[in-house]
């Protein structure tokens, strides 16, 4: 399956977080590597998995259902954002 | 407004749209009878000045745009989420520094709403737009393309097609490659803010030439839609 990145999962993000997250900084529990988030490699199919682009490690996992949504954000050491 | 067989442009009338940036998308959702429910993210064509409108290209086992581009009427309601986006944008008040967009295919339309912005707003910064199609029928916004790089505003318009050239064609011919980029992109030294949108491979191959020729990675804002 192709990739996206993190833009084509702006409107996700915001809606979870209250706010634009494509700019803010992501460090990948694998590699170190610090990324905007919307540079992440994303794959969507039933749910969004979202891949680190240097090391490939899961940086997230995003379940939506009707009623509601299942969050695993274990591939973040650090997500920095403008305050 | 149909922009060629496969891509057509919806102009929306939105309650309280609270104004978009040039460069950001909204989500649409489609929920079936049955409460099964799709969701696509679709570029923003039009200036911030002007009223939202997304062009849409049909994917044909696509979810989502078959109906917006065959089957919806004017008048016709359904849901979005946005704008949203703040990576992937452009503002006409930033600082004045070259401009160089890259497109692939339907890629073109974030960067449309760039391109009418920077109209919109009067801006004079030099800017380029490289747009790869396949044929020439394919080149979406053709005519609104030739009549802003005919403003004499410095901007100016590349155009190279992959699969099939008319006859008399005086454009680039083939995909964008390291060669095309040197020869048409603004050097490295003159440090131009870049967007490129397209889809993935199209979009990993114009960064890694375009870090290639010098142009710093952080300069480099990308946007990839997924297979062609």
């Amino acid at each position: 399956m192709t990739h996206l990145d993190g833009n084509a999962i702006a409107g996700v993000l915001e809606q979870l977080f209250g706010r634009d997250l494509t700019l803010a900084s992501s460090r990948c529990t694998g590699c170190g590597a610090m990324r905007e988030v919307a540079d992440i490699h994303v794959y969507r199919s039933a749910g969004i998995v979202a891949r680190c682009p240097d090391c490939d490690t899961v940086l997230f996992r995003i379940v939506e259902a009707r009623d509601r949504m299942w969050l695993d954000f274990r591939g973040f050491s650090s997500l920095q954002v403008r305050s | 407004m149909t922009e060629t067989p496969r891509v057509r442009t919806l102009i929306l009338d939105v309650d309280g749209w609270p104004g978009h940036r040039a460069g950001q998308h909204v989500d649409v959702r489609l929920t079936a009878e049955d409460g099964y429910q799709a969701e696509r993210s679709y570029s923003l064509a039009s200036a911030p000045e002007d009223p939202p409108a997304l062009t849409v290209e049909r994917l044909d086992d696509g979810e989502v745009s078959p109906y917006l581009v065959d089957e919806v009427v004017p008048g016709d309601r359904f849901e979005l989420r946005g704008p949203v986006g703040g990576y992937f944008v452009w503002d006409a008040d930033a600082l004045p520094e070259p401009l160089l967009l890259v497109a692939g295919g339907s890629g073109v339309v974030p960067l449309m709403a760039m391109l009418r912005h920077r109209a919109a707003a009067g801006s004079t910064v030099p800017a380029k737009l490289l747009y790869s199609s396949r044929t020439y029928e394919e080149v979406i916004y053709r005519e609104e393309l030739e009549r802003l790089d005919g403003r004499g505003d410095g901007l100016e318009i590349v155009h190279t097609l992959t699969r099939a050239q008319p006859l008399g064609w005086t454009g680039h011919a083939g995909r964008v490659d390291v060669d095309l980029l040197r020869e048409v992109s603004f050097p490295a030294r003159r440090n131009p803010r870049v967007f490129v949108c397209g889809p993935t491979s199209f979009v990993e191959a114009v960064a890694e030439g375009l870090v290639s020729l010098g142009h710093r990675p952080g300069r480099i804002r990308t946007e990839r839609f997924g297979g062609t």
